[in-house]
């Protein structure tokens, strides 16, 4: 398929067991494009990223990455990251008892032939990464810090530099602020800010719009498993981005 | 500021505290048996006998190690062990060749772990489950197999029997061994990438996965180790005494967890140490011995491992807690 998207969904269906998750979604990603996500629980966000990331397969549709058709059997998550694709998952994303440089380089671990980690080179571009990516200065956590001393929005930096680290085409980001103060809620839009600025896309779920909408290019609401409206940040403000939302919500009850 | 200094004051001493304290424990039981009774246990010959019994021990709670560090448990091994060696004593009597025999008893013990891995990340059964139906399972077919009757095999005198439990300088060479399978598991779990997925998945399986790594393989591969080296521990058992019992393996189950838990490990995943489990092994592994050595009732032995035991486990705990 000739195309400059990084992700083409076409009619994409999903179930669990009897529940359809996933209702024939059509939706893609653009270049360079920062793309909200936006629904109620359960109307199938989380769904359709795990899909793109391959942590799930999906039943029926076409995806394509970068133009080239994906079987839904073979998409892992290994494979996802080969396509330049990187997810960060709140609250799931990292190993709390383990060490800073173990969570940043696995699943990638820089290995010799037989499979023994370089644990020195691994360490010396976490230390690389704190510096340059997440500017972590004067808060004492080093690559060696155990993941558990750090603190929320520490975290999702630190998984979002790792996404950025390995030079993802596309960065996917699952609720990226909950639970983060204003402070932490600001970094994490700089690091949206800054795959932007590197000619990168990405794409969110969040409950906040108002913390997200100002780095948005397109919002993207699903409802039931189907998508029901697209807007350009350019054409919609960010109270009326609202309303629409509550609306849906609203159908939803009714 | 103050939370920089918290945080890079993590010293030698406090990062390693939890095995300073087993050893200063280690020491002060060591120290007890040397004054109740000076005649045994200031002389080596004690010394080298439990270098000769501990291994076996050591070799199956270096395995346990990983599956707990997994968030796994296995209650099977014990059983695979004594298959694995009567597979070992019947190839060997067959065919006096030491890589068949060899070959069919390490092969045994992967299948066996293989097959409880498949159940446990394919299926979704609970290791405690799975691995409780599989020791009956291989014990019924062990002792089907032999038809409940010993095997005594001539093993002694032979070049295999001296490479793996003959003796240097009065060394057992099991204990040579032993060393040498607790380096290459050290590196394995913490140089490793499979060490690195065991702990990952131990830790948070969901991360993991979502980071990429194969949860079924790793559960496939962590407990597949431990078939082997309860099959490598049964061979060994298996020379040291020269017979094949229908019992063997039993007693050791709850002696290697114990092993395991004092040296450190937790239950909850994410986080093992196989120096914790090599010093857990020779305390557990030596204790009655010591006791009965020490003019105790045999009876004392179990009073005094629990108390033990159960010591171990707080202060682990309690270390873990100020990290």
């Amino acid at each position: 398929m000739e195309t400059n998207n990084i992700v083409d969904m076409k009619n994409i269906h999903k179930s669990f067991g009897g529940v359809k998750a996933l209702r024939g979604i059509d939706f893609h990603i653009g270049p360079n494009e920062v793309i909200g996500l936006l629904g109620d629980n359960g109307a199938g966000k989380s769904t359709l990223i795990k899909i793109i990331s391959g942590v799930h397969s999906f039943d029926e549709g076409e995806m394509y990455i970068k133009g080239k058709k994906i079987s839904p059997k073979r998409h892992t998550v290994r494979n996802a990251h080969k396509m330049g694709i990187e997810t960060v998952f709140q609250e799931k994303a990292l190993a709390e008892k383990q060490q800073l440089w173990r969570n940043i380089f696995l699943g990638r671990q820089m290995t010799n032939k037989l499979g023994f980690i370089k644990v020195r080179e691994e360490i010396k571009e976490t230390n690389k990464i704190m510096r340059e990516l997440m500017k972590f200065r004067g808060i004492g956590a080093g690559a060696d810090s155990y993941v558990r001393t750090l603190s929320g929005g520490e975290r999702q930096g630190v998984a979002i530099s790792r996404a950025m680290y390995f030079d993802s085409d596309l960065v996917i980001l699952d609720e990226p602020t909950v639970g983060l103060s204003l402070q932490e809620v600001k970094k994490v839009l700089d690091f949206i800010l800054a795959v932007k600025e590197r000619g990168k896309s990405c794409v969110y779920i969040s409950h906040s719009i108002a913390d997200v909408y100002p780095v948005s290019d397109r919002f993207v609401a699903i409802d039931r498993g189907e998508m029901v409206c697209e807007y350009r940040r350019e054409d919609i403000s960010l109270e009326e981005l609202n309303e629409k939302l509550i609306e849906l919500t609203k159908a939803k009850v009714l | 500021m103050t939370r920089t200094k918290e945080r890079t004051k993590q010293s030698f001493f406090f990062k390693y505290s939890s095995q300073f304290g087993l050893m200063i424990m280690m020491g002060l039981v060591l120290l007890a048996f040397i004054i109740t009774s000076p005649n045994v246990f200031l002389k080596s010959g004690i010394y080298f006998s439990f270098l000769a019994s501990v291994p076996t021990i050591g070799i199956m709670a270096m395995g346990l190690t990983f599956i707990l560090g997994m968030g796994e448990i296995d209650l099977s091994f014990p059983s695979t062990m004594a298959l694995s060696a009567f597979l070992f004593a019947t190839v060997y009597r067959s065919t006096g060749n030491f890589f068949l025999a060899f070959l069919a008893c390490i092969a045994a013990g992967i299948l066996v772990g293989m097959t409880n891995g498949l159940i446990i990340a394919k299926i979704g059964v609970p290791s405690i489950v799975v691995t409780l139906g599989m020791q009956y399972l291989i014990r019924g077919l062990s002792n089907l197999l032999s038809d409940g009757l010993a095997i005594v095999v001539r093993l002694r005198g032979t070049l295999s029997h001296q490479i793996l439990v003959g003796r240097f300088y009065n060394i057992p060479h099991q204990a040579l061994w032993y060393l040498g399978i607790t380096i290459f598991l050290f590196f394995l779990l913490y140089r490793h990438k499979f060490g690195e997925h065991v702990l990952f998945v131990g830790d948070n399986q969901e991360a993991a996965r979502m980071m990429g790594v194969n949860v079924v393989w790793v559960k496939i591969g962590a407990f597949s180790l431990m078939g082997a080296l309860a099959a490598m521990a049964g061979m060994f058992d298996l020379y040291r005494m020269g017979t094949w019992w229908p019992t063997m393996g039993d007693g050791y189950l709850m002696m290697i967890m114990a092993a395991v838990f004092v040296g450190g490990t937790s239950m909850f995943g994410g986080q093992a140490t196989i120096f914790g489990t090599f010093l857990g092994a020779f305390m557990i592994g030596t204790l009655e011995a010591g006791i009965v050595a020490a003019g105790l009732k045999g009876f004392w032995t179990r009073f005094i491992t629990g108390l033990l035991i159960i010591s171990a486990v707080i202060i682990h705990t309690l270390l873990r807690k100020r990290k």
